[in-house]
């Protein structure tokens, strides 16, 4: 039993981890690390036992370490992941390459800025409108399971930004909306309370809106919450394309 | 605070299957153009009469003209497969609260590819 415990502890896997500290370098570097390789840990348990035991200086975000909150996105081998959720024996015995998400500025290491999303997502407008409010006796804006079920999948969005750093067209023309923003956009748009359609087509249904997207795909590719953020695209696409025939073809449909 | 940016690298598309498929779809649309350019100076060269006509429909018997029509037909077959499979993204059908599976849709419009397909090619070989 101690023998078989000795060899697994001995099985180690290398890290080449994306390096970036603006107060001492202008250029990124990599860095090797071995470390003891674990059946069972993740991307996210490799880095952590980095910063707990071998370089503390080591830069990273992460939280919930289950798949719920979003934070720990990163490059794995070129492929936006979730660390908490990336085995480290779907790699083993290959070395595993970890970068910061792609098509984002690095501030250190393997945090990216995201600034830019933010307010990406704050641009169309992601939250309930109403033409008018009504009164709180007038009770709540009630919805059956049909409803519900027309936009539930693009509300799953854990804005973990693996969408981003998986579409070419975001690296290309970073004005760009992007996926998840127009997934939660969508959202709200097939959401049964919301009369704020016109006012977030008038965003989405423009160059650097909806538009942009040559339907690459990725982005549903690497969704770690299947909201498919493709779909919601190209149907935003057909909702704006159907409302300008109907506004250029019947007279009376721009109401 | 100094961020570090990384532009896009020119060879991005060789970097991942999805990209490379994605671009070779794209690319595709080059080649469906230039059948269309020769199908336009069919047309001129049909209206010049029927010497014209005879002539142009030579050049375009010879094996590197033959060789290009069927490199364009199977552009054009797999930009038509490729595209109809991705239908089910923009189209969510609803009947009686269900939704519609993806594989209907796609099959609707093969179906309906297949028809035009069909009348297109009683019109042409009708004859």
């Amino acid at each position: 039993m101690m023998m078989a415990e000795q060899t697994v502890a001995e099985r180690t896997i290398t890290l080449e981890v994306f390096r970036y500290r603006p107060e001492q370098e202008s250029e990124p570097t990599f860095q090797t690390y071995e470390i003891p390789y674990r059946e069972d840990w993740v991307v996210l348990d490799a880095l952590n036992y980095i910063k707990d035991s071998v370089d503390g200086s080591l830069t990273y975000r992460w939280s919930c370490r289950m798949g719920v909150c979003g934070s720990c996105g990163m490059m794995v081998n070129g492929v936006p992941k979730l660390t908490c959720s990336t085995f480290l024996k779907d790699y083993y015995p290959r070395p595993i390459r970890i970068e910061p998400l792609a098509n984002f500025p690095v501030a250190r290491d393997l945090a990216i800025v995201l600034d830019d999303f933010m307010a990406k997502l704050v641009h169309v407008r992601p939250w309930i409108i109403r033409r008018q409010e009504e009164p709180l006796e007038a009770g709540e804006y009630r919805q059956t399971p049909e409803e519900l079920d027309r936009y539930k999948h693009f509300s799953m969005c854990i804005n973990c930004m693996l969408c981003y750093a998986a579409c070419p067209i975001y690296g290309l023309e970073p004005e760009f909306v992007g996926p998840a923003a127009v997934a939660l956009a969508q959202r709200y748009n097939l959401d049964s309370r919301d009369q704020g359609g016109r006012e977030r087509m008038g965003i989405l249904s423009t160059h650097e809106g909806i538009w942009a997207c040559t339907l690459v795909g990725e982005c549903t590719t690497v969704c770690p919450a299947e909201v498919d953020p493709a779909a919601a695209i190209q149907q935003a696409k057909l909702a704006s394309a159907l409302g300008w025939l109907r506004r250029v073809l019947v007279p009376w449909g721009n109401k | 605070m100094r961020a570090y940016s990384r532009p896009t690298e020119f060879n991005w598309w060789l970097t991942n299957r999805t990209y490379f498929f994605f671009v070779v779809r794209e690319l595709t649309s080059v080649l469906i153009a230039a059948y269309m350019v020769f199908l336009l100076v069919l047309l001129r060269r049909l209206a010049a009469g029927p010497e014209a006509y005879a002539a142009y429909l030579r050049f375009l018997g010879s094996p590197g003209m033959l060789l290009f029509h069927l490199v364009a037909l199977a552009a054009a077959l797999y930009h038509s497969i490729t595209w109809f499979r991705l239908a089910p993204m923009a189209i969510t059908l609803r009947v009686r609260g269900r939704r519609v599976p993806g594989a209907t849709v796609v099959a609707a419009n093969y179906a309906a590819w297949l028809v035009v397909s069909l009348v297109v090619a009683w019109i042409v070989l009708r004859s």
